[in-house]
């Protein structure tokens, strides 16, 4: 459903993403592990097209989205994208926040983008807080509400920027249970992420990005559990140490 | 989470007292300074040479009382001049600042213009502005001219215009980026995104500095009397010549001190909810 082809990626001298490929079926649930800087968020933005890329293709259903000529903005409405730091509107209301491109992209009626907002804001336990501003809501609330956010505009894939890192370890689990609920609806997501029990758990394949390069992907037991390169195993190494596997 | 019976400790009972024996204190300390400067001024000036002077060319009650009509009746022009070009000025401002955030390089020249515009305004002295507007305009001769109202009007707002657009500019640079590359994330436009996410929270963080223009505004409105129209200072200016008297410029300031104080008053309010929300958290 997504490819990626030979993606390269610069910031002023620095090579970000080389050469990148990597392959997402639909149904699949990707987990890009890797250091920081190893180019998992920017080859999320890439994705999402709000980072443009210098060299190699992105498809999405076979359409070339890195094509000057594609439609971003129509592009996006089925990609969608959850942020480390939730990035909520700060002066919009829980429900205000999720209806917002319902409304104003997708032309919905009101009442209809309402309803289909309570729906899912019930289905995670939120129902309570539709009326509520972003800054009274927990880490673990902002983020579901992020997360609903993306879902309401019905995306093909949805792209997950480290969703965690920015929790208190007690609100982590809410959010991964709702990630592990929407696999079972059979979303498709590329996921980055720090969390290796989880990608573990969730992901059908895990991709370990170094230097802004797939160097080696497969299931996650072989690739956390017995990883060929000697780069992964170093990483998976400071990982342990680290008391986060 | 407590229980009913919560009696405080001893040691807090004891600093308690020493709290409210301090505030005492300090508010005693303060009047006492208070009544200290406020007798030296009283003596300063009463007691300077020339305030007999002083005290019947500026402080006479029955000019005050004859001027008051006529500076009351120049103010009700300001009072008007201001609504109106507060409001112009303000749709001006946001309209520039929003012109110069437009990216690509179709937009190269309006870009420019509306910084050239915010540069510039920003640099003459109103004054000047004024008189270019009111005189140099129907210097033209051209058809329909306005009157020197509306003329004295454009330059105030084109002047404000200029300093509102760049606080409104700096509203919109103060949104962080990743709210843009949220709203874009769900497919919003440029312009949705400027509408609905930006702008909402540019203009409530800028709302202090812009109202506090609007007051300074309200000031210059009387400058516009340079060109012709009697306003209350220009109102002032003719009483004062008519009696050998300035009193009249005390009674305008002190209506316009009373015209700006709901407006000054307004600010306070919105500045301090707009630091109480800041400080309730992200």
């Amino acid at each position: 459903m997504l490819q990626t082809t030979h993606v390269r990626k610069v910031f002023g001298p620095s090579v970000v993403l080389d050469d990148l490929s990597l392959d997402v079926g639909e149904h699949e649930v990707v987990a890009l592990i890797g250091a920081s800087g190893s180019g998992k968020s920017t080859l999320l933005r890439c994705i999402n097209l709000l980072t443009e890329i210098d060299d190699g293709v992105i498809r999405l259903d076979g359409q070339d989205i890195t094509d000057p000529r594609a439609d971003a903005d129509r592009v996006r409405q089925k990609i969608g994208l959850v942020f480390q730091s939730y990035n909520l509107f700060p002066h919009m209301t829980v429900l205000q926040n999720i209806t917002l491109a319902p409304l104003r992209v997708h032309r919905k009626a009101h009442a209809e983008a309402h309803e289909q907002a309570m729906q899912w804001l019930s289905r995670v336990g939120l129902a309570d807080k539709a009326g509520s501003y972003p800054d009274r809501l927990s880490g673990g609330q902002q983020q579901r509400v992020a997360i609903v956010r993306a879902l309401v505009n019905s995306p093909r894939l949805l792209l997950l920027d480290e969703v965690t890192s920015a929790l208190d370890p007690e609100l982590v689990g809410e959010v991964l249970t709702m990630i592990r609920d929407l696999k079972g609806d059979g979303m498709t997501m590329v996921l980055a992420t720090h969390e290796m029990g989880f990608a573990r758990q969730v992901a059908d394949r895990v991709a370990f990005l170094d230097a802004g390069r797939v160097l080696e992907q497969g299931p996650p037991e072989q690739v956390l559990g017995d990883p060929v390169e000697a780069r992964t195993r170093q990483f998976l190494a400071r990982i342990i140490e680290a008391g986060r596997l | 989470m407590s229980t009913g019976t919560y009696h405080p400790s001893e040691i807090q009972l004891g600093r308690a007292a020493y709290r409210q024996r301090q505030t005492v204190r300090s508010v005693l300390i303060a009047a006492f300074s208070t009544l200290v400067v406020g007798v030296a001024i009283y003596f300063g000036i009463t007691g300077s040479p020339g305030w007999d002077r002083v005290r019947t060319s500026f402080f006479s009650w029955s000019v005050a009382k004859a001027s008051f009509v006529p500076v009351l009746e120049g103010l009700w022009l300001n009072i008007r001049m201001l609504v109106v070009c507060a409001a112009l000025a303000l749709v001006l401002g946001l309209f520039i600042a929003v012109l110069r955030t437009l990216r690509g390089p179709v937009f190269f020249p309006v870009r420019a213009l509306a910084t050239a515009y915010t540069y510039g305004f920003r640099g003459v002295p109103l004054i000047i502005v004024i008189y270019l507007f009111a005189f140099g305009v129907p210097g033209l001769r051209l058809q329909g001219t306005p009157n020197v109202y509306v003329l004295g009007g454009a330059a105030l707002v084109v002047t404000y215009g200029a300093y509102l657009a760049e606080v409104f500019r700096a509203g919109i640079e103060s949104v962080h980026p990743s709210q843009l590359a949220a709203a874009r994330s769900l497919g919003l436009t440029y312009r949705q995104t400027m509408r609905h996410v930006v702008l909402p929270q540019a203009i409530r963080r800028v709302a202090p500095p812009l109202l506090n223009d609007t007051v300074a505004l309200q000031k210059d409105v009387g400058l516009v009397s340079l060109a012709g129209p009697v306003d209350a200072v220009r109102a002032a200016q003719i009483t004062t010549a008519e009696h050998f008297n300035y009193t009249p410029y005390i009674v305008a300031a002190v209506l316009f001190v009373l015209l700006a104080l709901p407006l000054i008053a307004v600010t306070d309010a919105v500045t301090l909810r707009a630091a109480r929300r800041q400080n309730a958290g992200a």
